[in-house]
């Protein structure tokens, strides 16, 4: 049980995150996206914010040996530049790019009652269960996302 | 630059920090979104409520801010239904076969420092922007 109440406490503080950025509206990220337009930078901050924090949380990780409730940390992240990783991210980057949605804002998006958010979550899943159809493989499943 | 927010933008992102460190010294578990939604699409015995119950946080999170701080707060979703869809499905297989999102390559990965995530990162903000860039100033969308 003590799982699930920490999954929904970082559940909700990654939510107020998108919120408080307004990350979670697809005209923020679409102004960060475009360069050659009214460029707005401000999802830069947001990550440097963000990794200020998980640095440190990686480090204090690094020296416990397990978790709380958990018995072990994720494994290293992998080390292949392959073309699954580099295709992939490019895949994503456009499907980023069209609506201005990444899973997280999507889903936290869901808090402002829009059907565009269950549109897109709805192909998002589609494509995700696709992909585990086709490749099949372990660790694509559990790979360092 | 007059949308530029970075007050709101830096809080903001120390508070998805928080969020994953919480789920990486609590749980063990890496916060990539993509990852935690994946896993439901394909789900697992014992697998399941640790990840519906963070996907019900996303959502309280930004509904308690719409509510107690900006109840103005509305979201700029204007792409067509055939946008929606064709952004939703290469979100969902792209993430799935480069293993990560903005979360997880490019908030958790970076911060272990693997070349993996540092290279996807790179990969989809220049694919994102090259994106807008053609939908914009090419065909003015």
């Amino acid at each position: 049980m003590s799982k699930e109440i920490s999954a929904l406490a970082a559940g909700i503080l990654f939510g107020l995150g998108l919120a408080v950025s307004h990350m979670v509206d697809p005209a923020k990220v679409l102004g960060f996206l475009d360069i050659a337009g009214a460029w707005d930078p401000s999802l830069a901050f947001v990550m440097a914010g963000a990794l200020v924090v998980t640095f440190a949380a990686f480090r204090i990780a690094s020296g416990r040996p397990a978790p709380l409730f958990a018995e072990s940390f994720p494994p290293p992240a992998g080390k292949d530049i392959d073309a699954r990783l580099v295709g992939g991210a490019a895949i994503f980057g456009i499907g980023w790019g069209l609506v201005g949605f990444c899973p997280g804002p999507a889903v936290s998006s869901l808090a402002f009652g829009l059907p565009q958010s269950l549109i897109f979550i709805g192909a998002m899943v589609i494509g995700m269960a696709g992909a585990r159809m086709i490749t099949q493989g372990p660790a694509v499943a559990t790979g360092t996302s | 630059m007059e949308n530029f927010t970075p007050i709101p933008a830096l809080i903001g992102g120390a508070l998805i920090g928080l969020s994953a460190a919480a789920l990486l010294l609590m749980n063990g578990r890496i916060a990539g979104i993509s990852g935690i939604v994946g896993g439901l699409a394909a789900p697992s015995r014992g697998d399941i409520a640790w990840r519906l119950m963070f996907v019900a946080g996303l959502i309280i999170g930004a509904f308690a801010y719409r509510l107690a701080v900006e109840p103005d707060m509305a979201l700029a979703l204007t792409p067509s239904l055939p946008l929606l869809l064709a952004g939703g499905l290469l979100t969902g297989i792209g993430t799935t076969v480069s293993g990560g999102c903005t979360s997880g390559h490019g908030v958790c990965g970076i911060a272990r420092l693997s070349p993996r995530s540092i290279i996807a990162t790179v990969v989809f903000m220049v694919a994102g922007g090259a994106t807008v860039f053609v939908m914009r100033h090419v065909m003015g969308a």
